[in-house]
């Protein structure tokens, strides 16, 4: 019993400190200053963000808080906020397909009337950009996003390796031509094989990287690349959602094959799971002729001790048999609706939007979408991949941005994989499966999908 | 006791008896249990049945009946990925329960080192199952991983030829093995629990009646442990039902849907599908099946341990 009546006292003791630290511990959050806390993913641009940051804290006395994520967990950890109405975010840079959803689910701020009463016109951005991260439904004039970082899928290669005159000559007298970038993927798939298993200064090198990635996104953001190039596209733009004869299109089945063959021929052993980082690590090791990556990840290429500089070499997503584009990347940025702090989040907007704020955000490695930045005269000799960059914005293509864009986008990661990778069943079978998951999921959406 | 003492014991002491003291203490698991258990499980129960899409939240929940159930229980996918499941647990248990007992007959032994040995033995199970996926991860990169080097060395098969996560025919095989290489000591433990408990004074009477060893293993050693073997068969086949960070880090279900474990499905329907109303059923659907299949493995323990 004694240890009861000191029970008694020592939890009526523990209940008060409690409280008591409680009280004071809000209260020295409440006394701190104003904060707003940015949501992005934990990769280059951040960091650029961050350093363009202080400028807007020593103006508006707003300290800035940044909450990165790794690619991997990025949708998984703030779709998941923005669906449970979390406080985490007062600003998201939300990936370009969340746009339906963030829209319909109301988790974005319109920003229709603040651009008005700011006079910020989406005029002056890129157009893809603002097709691609800002509106919903998309083509119309409802915005709920700036434009923030623009981004495609571009390559690197290797440049010192590519003017090398032994292997020139070596490359001329079997293909006949002589060895640059490609300009069509018939030829990326020639020098890569050229480089395959080739040993430059004592060292064995492989092909090209391309996306391979199951979990996320990955080998999608890979395989659309040669899609679209191929004939594919998402659905009839003449029949919204139409998709029979369109996804699974007897040319989209040979860009699908074609894929399959660049994994197959050209890409180094393990490479069946592999995404950004992945790639990035492939090439900075000397491992690979010709990377797929985001342009976004470029400079930090270009920066690089090792393969960076001379060594390095640009080109825009090769052509294909049918058309020319390339997979776009990139997010937009948007005031979270459940956030506190709603009026210093839109502050933060105003300011991101100006040119100087744009050109500085270029110039540490972030990338504007700003028409004023990146079609001034001298953009396209401000950096080695800026032509590049400029050629791509002109030609991206998105995913689905539909609400649903997680189950397509699921749906296509698990039938590309099964066949790219586990050969598994045949090019035509898999789209026509890939179709058939997609009805399913529009369906369940309530939209009406024609077959024909 | 004497009555006055007895009488002081039970007397409300400043106000509050010692029933309602005990209640006190225990009311704070029960309020827990009911908040992260029960209070979820029933929710999840009646999402089941619904439409629920947290990624439309904004269209009206609508209650489907048995809609999502039929769903799941007709989808070939589902199937498949019970059965790599079950072929998952059945390999790695079976493997965890010989290595492991194997393990524990030679721990149970005094020899040099043996404290050493035995924490080396035990290491794996007491890393994170993240750490191991990570570790496993390099381990098994076909061009600088140690692993292909190894084989190389027994095989000649070149180093980068193969590799074991991104090969259909080698993934399934090597879930279980790392599996097998973090948690076989802890069979091990289990089975060496089960080994001390057995009184010396049999194995003398059996060395009186000159049983061999094998005799001995067979009559007394292996009948005597059965019951901790079969615990953690259990205790081992329940977790690898369950079995989710590892594999998503070693494989992410790859190639493919290869290794895509059921649990693994379950996650990608409700935490990235948004699928909220089938991945409830789904959840209610493995859950009944683990529930009743302990059972049926309890009720089969509790007879052995009576024999």
């Amino acid at each position: 019993m004694r240890t009861f009546n000191w029970l008694r006292s020592s939890t009526a003791t523990m209940v008060l400190g409690t409280a008591l630290l409680g009280i004071f511990g809000g209260g020295e959050a409440a006394a701190q200053g104003k904060q707003l806390t940015l949501c992005w993913a934990a990769w280059d641009p951040a960091n650029a963000l961050v350093e363009l940051g202080k400028d807007f804290t020593k103006q508006s006395g707003i300290e800035m808080k940044y909450e990165f994520v790794p690619w991997t967990s990025y949708a998984d950890r703030f779709l998941n906020e923005l669906n449970s109405h979390g406080k985490l975010c007062d600003l998201i840079i939300g990936d370009s397909q969340w746009i339906g959803g963030a829209a319909e689910n109301k988790w974005y701020v319109k920003l229709n009337d603040f651009f008005d009463k700011e006079k910020i016109s989406m005029d002056d951005f890129v157009p893809a950009t603002v097709v691609g991260y800002s509106q919903w439904p998309k083509n119309s004039p409802n915005y709920w996003a700036l434009p923030a970082m623009a981004d495609a899928v571009g390559w690197t290669y290797r440049k010192d390796w590519f003017s090398r005159p032994e292997i020139q000559s070596a490359f001329k007298a079997k293909y006949g031509r002589d060895l640059a970038p490609p300009k069509t993927y018939d030829e990326l798939k020639q020098i890569a094989e050229f480089f395959q298993g080739r040993e430059i200064d004592g060292k064995k090198v492989y092909g090209a990287y391309i996306f391979t990635e199951r979990g996320s996104e990955g080998i999608t953001m890979g395989v659309t690349n040669v899609l679209y190039n191929y004939g594919f596209a998402y659905d009839n733009p003449k029949k919204p959602y139409q998709m029979q004869g369109v996804v699974n299109s007897p040319e989209a089945a040979k860009g699908l094959e074609f894929y399959k063959e660049l994994y197959k021929c050209c890409t180094a052993p393990g490479m069946t799971n592999a995404y950004m980082q992945e790639g990035l690590d492939a090439f900075k090791s000397g491992q690979v002729a010709m990377q797929m990556n985001w342009f976004a990840f470029f400079p930090g290429l270009y920066k690089d001790p090792n393969v960076g500089g001379d060594k390095i070499g640009f080109f825009v997503n090769p052509a294909g048999p049918n058309g020319h584009f390339t997979q776009l990347g990139g997010q937009g940025i948007s005031v979270v609706a459940t956030s506190d702090r709603k009026n210093d989040a839109l502050a933060y907007i105003k300011w991101f939007a100006q040119p100087a704020v744009q050109q500085k955000w270029w110039q540490l490695g972030g990338y504007s979408a700003l028409k004023a930045v990146v079609d001034a005269p001298d953009f396209p000799k401000s950096a080695a991949f800026a032509p590049q960059f400029l050629e791509s914005m002109g030609i991206v293509k998105d995913f689905w941005a539909e609400p649903s864009y997680a189950q397509l986008l699921l749906d296509m990661q698990k039938r590309v994989h099964d066949y790219v990778v586990a050969d598994k069943g045949t090019a035509q079978q898999t789209l026509d499966l890939l179709v058939k998951d997609w009805t399913k999921v529009f369906k369940e959406q309530g939209k009406q999908v024609a077959s024909q | 006791m004497s009555e006055p003492a007895r009488s002081r014991a039970t007397r409300p002491v400043r106000g509050l008896s010692d029933r309602t003291i005990a209640w006190l203490f225990v009311a704070p698991t029960i309020a827990l249990l009911l908040a992260i258990n029960i209070f979820p499980l029933v929710w999840m129960i009646r999402l089941s049945f619904t439409s629920l899409n947290l990624s439309m939240s904004y269209l009206p929940l609508r209650f489907v009946g048995l809609d999502n159930f039929r769903d799941i229980l007709t989808d070939e996918d589902v199937w498949f990925r019970l059965q790599t499941t079950a072929q998952f647990v059945i390999w790695s248990v079976a493997l965890q329960v010989v290595i492991g007992y194997g393990l524990a007959l030679l721990i149970n032994r005094q020899f040099r080192g043996h404290s050493f040995w035995t924490t080396i033995i035990l290491m794996p199970m007491m890393l994170s199952p993240a750490v191991v996926g990570n570790f496993w991860t390099l381990l098994l990169q076909p061009q600088i991983g140690p692993f292909n080097y190894l084989i190389s060395m027994f095989t000649g098969v070149p180093p980068s030829s193969f590799s074991m996560t991104g090969q259909v025919s080698l993934a399934p095989w090597t879930i279980v093995l790392v599996d097998t290489w973090m948690w076989a000591p802890y069979v091990m433990l289990i089975c060496l629990a089960g080994l001390r408990s057995i009184p010396d004074y049999i194995y003398e009477a059996a060395e009186v009646d000159r049983a061999s060893a094998w005799r001995q293993f067979w009559s007394i050693t292996l009948p005597m442990t059965v019951p901790f073997l079969m615990l953690a068969v259990l205790f081992r086949a329940i977790e690898n039902f369950k079995m989710f960070d590892m594999v998503n880090l070693l494989t992410s279900g790859g190639p493919g849907s290869t290794t895509e474990l059921v649990s693994i499905t379950l996650k990608r329907a409700a935490f990235e599908k948004w699928r909220t109303g089938y991945s409830s059923a789904l959840a209610i659907i493995l859950f009944v099946t683990v529930f009743g299949a302990a059972n049926i493995y309890v009720k089969a323990l509790n007879k052995v341990k009576q024999r």
